[in-house]
């Protein structure tokens, strides 16, 4: 699910990257108000951990394929939305950086759509949820544990893996990367990672169940308490994911909006190609104060506008498609070919004189 | 070799190749970084059929990788991480988008076959660009360049910490593979009844050790703050290569250069 930077156009990887910056921001304030620094190397160890974790093959019974183990979840239970969020973060990041899996650009879609999910929604809306409500109750304490913990893993991580593999197609189809339709690109998408989501639930599992019978008080909710507090959402956590929520959405309009006149301009000027009337009858060619200093402006509006209607300049062009595109391209690429021979041949020389 | 066996191998290369010395390596990691996120950025934005004006974008990489005295095809194994999720959203257009777009002599290309190709190109140069930086620059001065732009201590003092533990994690996680390996001969993964146990020991060992590594780092005078290697100095070779750098991707992207270039010599 790690998407590469080439499946992200600018302006969506800027508002992923915003999105995931303040929720960066908001977890970093939570865990600094606890206080508590021998988090930070428990932290290291447990993401250092997942990311090790995530490379052991499970064998999945009965198909002869195997299935991974889910990080956010996992990380969730043990630290904590915020302190595994940023986690997530780290390991993303490494995984982008040192392994080639995900971008320098993609990291904020990246983070959005595994760590996000992963952490906040699967913690908030199932893990603590399932954990302090009183379901299977009649089983007596350990059991219901053992039985919320595993339903916990499995709607986690199918809830999270789903809303991830949305967030990947709509990302993409908003970057306008594939020709793919939507809603076809969502049907091969969300069945596959349903499948995955299950597998994952079941060995995230497998791993807290073992966790709960051997320490308890590792897990987030599991250990015995008198469950004084749990099961509270704050107003000020409700307030902060709603405002990144917004700030989501809000991106995702203004791309749309970019071929739709918006409500202002369509007051003013109307849009005749989609029929309808002019509202206020004003002409846009010729709209404003007419002065010197007004063209003057327009004149260097219209050079330096890096993103002009939000997208580059020339952007429906199908430039560089000519013959004469093919033959610079090609002349291109011989430079660059000549350029790596040249300093592979200095390299040998270098090697060779020491 | 197993896929941890070949991480911890990845993880070491690269810091081998950060290691170098040659005028690249020492250019200042954040002159490097914003080019870099520049770079990546200018690649991504080339319209969906600017195939040939997007070839121009290879000579910063292909030339930054003969400065940093890098082989290319170091880089290129990390391809079969990017291209599968790249070309499976690619290889889609062929089907959708079948206007022709180009003719070479009688043959048409469709629009669906160039966009998938620019797409593919994108991937493989924001890739190369994303190596260098990191095959040039050593994760702490990376970290300290980060702290001078203002990123806080907990994600860059973490991200230090995480990345000196992978190295420990990815051992002992390959050796219980290993053993686990050896004592079931022909079975592909870790089986249903060892799911739990076989993660969950290594985490609990990893708690104790976290606690551990609190104490020992309580003990080298650790009060909330990590010690990180001098911010190097920005230098005027460092400000030359991004002022360069910036100067020469803009017009590239802004203008079709080997169009440009072929019309000399076809006269179209």
């Amino acid at each position: 699910m790690h998407m590469a930077d080439a499946l992200l156009s600018v302006p969506v990887a800027a508002t992923m990257y915003a999105a995931s910056a303040v929720t960066v921001g908001v977890s970093i304030r939570t865990l600094k108000k606890d206080e508590n620094p021998a988090k930070l190397p428990v932290m290291a160890v447990a993401s250092a951990l997942i990311f090790a974790g995530q490379m052991i093959n499970y064998t999945i019974p009965g198909t002869g394929s195997s299935g991974h183990l889910c990080g956010g979840m996992l990380l969730s239970a043990l630290l904590g939305p915020q302190a595994g969020f940023l986690s997530m973060v780290v390991i993303l990041a490494i995984q982008a950086l040192f392994f080639a899996d995900g971008g320098l650009l993609a990291l904020g879609a990246n983070c959005w759509n595994m760590a996000f999910y992963g952490c906040f929604v699967g913690y908030y809306l199932i893990w603590r949820p399932v954990m302090c409500g009183r379901l299977f109750a009649s089983r007596g304490e350990k059991a219901a544990m053992r039985v919320k913990i595993a339903l916990a893993s499995v709607l986690g991580c199918v809830l999270t893996l789903q809303l991830g593999a949305f967030s990947v197609v709509l990302e993409t189809s908003l970057s306008g990367i594939t020709e793919l339709p939507f809603g076809a690109f969502a049907a091969i998408m969300q069945p596959i990672h349903l499948a995955i989501g299950a597998v994952e639930g079941l060995i995230t599992a497998a791993v807290l169940l073992f966790v709960y019978e051997a320490r308890p008080e590792l897990l987030m909710d599991a250990a015995p308490t008198t469950g004084e507090t749990a099961g509270k959402l704050s107003l000020k956590s409700t307030l902060a994911i709603l405002a990144v929520v917004v700030v989501l959405v809000g991106g995702a309009l203004s791309l749309l909006a970019s071929s739709n006149p918006d409500g202002l301009e369509w007051s003013l000027f109307g849009n005749p190609d989609a029929g309808y009337s002019e509202n206020m009858a004003l002409d846009e060619e010729n709209y404003g104060v007419q002065s010197a200093a007004s063209e003057a402006a327009a004149a260097v509006q219209e050079k330096t506008a890096f993103l002009p209607d939000y997208a580059f300049q020339n952007n429906d062009s199908a430039a560089g498609t000519s013959v004469s595109g093919l033959v610079g391209a090609a002349i291109v690429a011989a430079v660059a070919a000549g350029i790596c021979a040249l300093g592979g041949f200095f390299r040998r020389r270098k090697t060779k004189t020491t | 070799m197993d896929k941890l066996a070949k991480a911890q191998h990845e993880l070491r290369q690269m810091d081998e190749l950060a290691a170098g010395s040659s005028a690249f390596h020492r250019l200042h990691p954040l002159s490097k970084l914003a080019v870099t996120v520049f770079y990546i950025a200018l690649v991504v934005s080339f319209p969906k059929y600017d195939l040939t004006g997007l070839v121009v974008m290879l000579l910063y990489p292909v030339l930054a990788f003969q400065a940093a005295e890098l082989r290319i095809r170091d880089c290129f194994y990390k391809l079969r991480v990017v291209l599968p999720l790249v070309c499976a959203v690619g290889l889609a257009n062929p089907f959708f988008d079948r206007a022709p777009m180009l003719y070479l002599g009688s043959v048409s290309v469709p629009g669906g076959v160039v966009s998938m190709l620019t797409l593919m190109m994108k991937g493989v140069f924001s890739l190369m660009a994303s190596f260098l930086l990191i095959a040039t620059t050593k994760i702490d001065a990376l970290c300290a360049a980060l702290r001078q732009l203002h990123v806080p201590q907990l994600i860059t003092s973490l991200f230090l910490l995480t990345y000196r533990y992978i190295s420990v994690l990815l051992e002992e996680a390959s050796a219980m593979t290993t053993a686990y390996r050896l004592r079931a001969p022909g079975q592909k993964g870790v089986h249903i009844s060892a799911w739990g146990p076989f993660l969950g020991q290594l985490l609990l060992r990893s708690m104790d050790r976290a606690q551990e590594l609190y104490g020992s780092m309580l003990l080298r005078g650790y009060r909330g703050e990590f010690p990180y290697c001098a911010p190097q100095k920005a230098r005027i070779h460092d400000v030359l290569f991004f002022v360069c750098s910036i100067a020469s991707f803009t017009p590239a992207r802004l203008v079709n250069l080997p169009q440009l270039l072929g019309a000399l010599f076809t006269g179209g």
